[in-house]
């Protein structure tokens, strides 16, 4: 960005410019607007969904067509916007606050956003042939005997993506490990660093499940074989599992990046430390570990048995103690804070009880008994939006609000913040707190349309205007990023005068090597202790010298055009074996990448004492 | 650049403890090899199953802990939170794979 802007160049060198780069600041933008492009998508099929409901017996859009919006829906809004996003603030962020010149694997990096953003495109490529239409869970023996190519869209497309995420997920974990600036020991991170780590651990245990789940979905669907077919000899049964312990450390994975959001943007705001950092630090662990032996809550009606269904029953209630330690310790470092609102600190709070609410029904969900009664209802689904909108969509907004300085070098305006909150918050509770009701009443999910006079008519009218409000309030948001991009005010450093970590002691945007000399951490929150000590800047940790920097690459993005080409051809093989020629043709363009990769010395430049002198601060 | 200077002036107080590393993976890598000697010839030779797949899964066992402890470095000091990760996916493995004997096909 520092680059850009200081030479001016043309449109094709920019472009060069983002196709080849390993700058994790870069990636990570790139992360938010590949994942905000997603996010408008799945919002779209939202929209459309919540028309086809808005009246009985609606005819809007086709059955068919419906089972695609939903699928499609799920699918996008999980993997390509609300992960990446996640990502790419992870991406940006985390290396700035350990006091890090880039992450571990820059080229790895690289490599993971673009595989997933071609999955993602892959994925939705299949709009022009019949979407997937399983659902996102995409539960055999359905997804086995789904006809026409939508269901191999999806796994292929998912098979990408979710290879460039476990990427990420490791590169984070070395980095976190590995390239924490000196004195940053563990118990001094930032909170957005623990949870960013600890996402990243689930990210490297949970998605090889998704992997294998696909792949054997991949053999039962393209090449014979019968994993999940009972007239055979399989099991369907083992794709539920398979799906869901992959599926439940996924929804850690969305929301403990985001309850490192808040842990951020209250300090900074509430201007007092995070109350209780090794209980909240010990709580994120909590949750991930017990995250992770609770998926058969999902299938508490498949039949496993009282046994099992009691013992994960009791699991998952036992991870709202965690959760509770984290939103009374939110609640503590707001308590006697000198706090400022704004359009951070709104989604932040609106956070706390619109999450809450999420996390109560989730213990009723979690009671084995009840949820015979709540299973594939409106129930479910207006307990998981009330998680992942009132959570994860929450926290990222307020991380958006809260770094869009720091990333752009300006404020976001806080007129428009403002409205977009007030309308997407007002539009969501009217959108889903209904929809609990609509469950109970016995409105199955999934359905394509509902019958006249069975009480449901007034409630799906409400959620349908709830949803038009939440519409209103992203467009607004996407005015916002505009309107900021030409005329927003610029910020210093300390954008909000009140940072305490270490990506507040840098210039903002920052420069792309980030730190001139690595930073000095003296304590939790090192840049508030060099404030209280009257320090403009941070302790340089070592003398002024030349800095190592990773060189560009175009390869990536070779490499991933080849496994798409070859996930294509795999995809429509089944029809004909001239397809065999893609699969060929693009593992070998990706395979002759990764041999370029091996064999081709690429030591990376330096950047010398005499120009890093030049620039000054 | 400075990699090449500090190898260089390794002193000899490095270089003992390089030699006794380099013994310990000698010596449990041919124990590995012998360890795999072993779980053949009790193949071949034709023992009963009911010992035989004790002894390999035990063999298998220790093969396993050589391959982390040694050529993983888990044992070294320094590698504790990689140790840590690696106990993590080890325990949810197992997890797992409890899970589908148990719930899924007995």
């Amino acid at each position: 960005m520092g680059m850009t802007s200081a030479q001016k160049s043309g449109f094709g060198a920019t472009l060069w410019d983002w196709l080849t780069t390993v700058d994790h600041k870069k990636i990570g933008i790139l992360y938010l607007a590949g994942g905000g492009f997603f996010f408008l998508l799945g919002g779209l099929e939202a929209v459309i969904i919540r028309i086809q409901l808005i009246s009985p017996e609606n005819n809007f859009i086709s059955a068919g067509l419906y089972n695609e919006m939903i699928t499609m829906h799920g699918t996008t809004m999980i993997f390509l916007a609300a992960m990446p996003i996640l990502l790419g603030l992870m991406n940006f962020i985390m290396p700035l606050q350990i006091g890090a010149r880039d992450v571990a694997f820059p080229f790895l990096n690289s490599l993971g956003f673009w595989l997933f953003l071609f999955g993602g495109l892959l994925l939705n490529l299949s709009w022009f042939t019949g979407a997937p239409d399983a659902g996102w869970t995409n539960y055999a023996p359905l997804s086995i005997q789904s006809p026409g190519h939508g269901i191999d869209f999806y796994i292929m497309g998912l098979q990408l993506s979710g290879a460039g995420t476990l990427m990420g997920g490791i590169n984070f974990i070395v980095t976190i490990v590995l390239m924490r600036a000196p004195g940053m020991t563990y118990m001094r991170m930032p909170l957005f660093t623990w949870t960013t780590f600890v996402a990243s651990i689930l990210i490297l245990f949970a998605f090889p499940a998704l992997t294998v789940g696909l792949f054997l979905m991949m053999f039962d669907r393209m090449f014979g074989s019968a994993f999940f077919d009972a007239a055979l000899g399989g099991n369907a049964i083992i794709w539920q599992h398979l799906f869901w312990i992959f599926g439940h450390p996924e929804v850690y994975i969305l929301i403990l990046p985001v309850f490192g959001v808040f842990s951020e943007v209250f300090p900074t705001f509430a201007k007092k430390r995070l109350f209780g950092y090794t209980a909240m630090v010990f709580a994120t662990f909590l949750i991930a570990f017990l995250g992770f032996m609770v998926w058969a809550h999902h299938m508490f009606t498949v039949g496993l048995g009282p046994v099992a269904n009691s013992i994960f029953a009791v699991a998952t209630m036992a991870i709202a103690v965690p959760t509770g330690i984290k939103i009374f310790n939110w609640l503590f470092t707001l308590w006697g804070g000198s706090i400022k609102i704004n359009t951070a600190m709104l989604w932040s709070l609106a956070f706390i009880p619109s999450f809450t609410i999420g996390g109560m029904t989730g213990v009723m969900l979690a009671s084995a008994v009840a949820d015979y009664q709540y299973h594939d209802t409106y129930f479910v689904i207006g307990h998981f939006h009330y998680v992942i909108v009132g959570g994860t969509v929450f926290g990222i907004l307020a991380g958006l609000h809260y770094w869009w300085p720091k990333m752009f070098g300006r404020y976001l305006h806080e007129g428009l913040g403002q409205l977009s909150f007030w309308t997407f918050f007002v539009g969501f509770h009217l959108t889903f707190f209904i929809q609990h009701f609509l469950g109970l009443m016995g409105m199955p999910r999934r359905y394509w349309v509902f019958l006249e006079n069975q009480g449901l008519d007034t409630g799906n009218l409400i959620s349908t205007i709830g949803a038009f409000f939440m519409s209103f309030g992203v467009i607004v948001f996407l005015i916002n990023i505009i309107y900021t991009t030409i005329k927003g005010k610029k910020a210093s450093g300390d954008a909000w005068g009140s940072g305490r970590t270490l990506e507040w002691a840098i210039s903002s945007p920052p420069v792309h090597y980030n730190f001139k000399q690595l930073p000095l951490v003296r304590g939790l929150d090192p840049l508030w202790i060099e404030k209280t000590e009257g320090n403009k800047k941070v302790t340089p940790a070592e003398p002024l010298d030349e800095i190592h920097m990773p060189n560009g690459s175009i390869l990536p993005f070779i490499m991933t055009i080849g496994f798409t080409i070859a996930s294509y051809g795999f995809i429509y093989q089944t029809e004909s074996k001239y397809w065999l020629i893609a699969v060929y043709a693009g593992m070998a363009i990706a395979l002759i990448s990764m041999l370029i990769r091996s064999l081709k010395d690429d030591h990376g430049h330096h950047i010398s004492k005499e120009e890093l002198e030049r620039v000054g601060d | 650049m400075t990699d090449e200077m500090s190898t260089r002036k390794i002193n000899s107080f490095q270089k003992q403890k390089n030699k006794e590393e380099m013994q310990k993976m000698v010596v449990s890598f041919a124990l590995m090899i012998f360890f795999t000697l072993v779980a053949f010839a009790l193949v071949m030779l034709e023992v009963p199953s009911t010992y035989v797949i004790p002894i390999l899964l035990l063999l298998a066992f220790v093969q396993v802990g050589f391959q982390f402890f040694y050529f993983m470095h888990l044992k070294d000091k320094g590698h504790e939170v990689p140790a840590q990760i690696i106990y993590g996916g080890i325990f949810i493995t197992v997890m797992v794979a409890l899970t589908f004997t148990i719930i899924t096909w007995w």
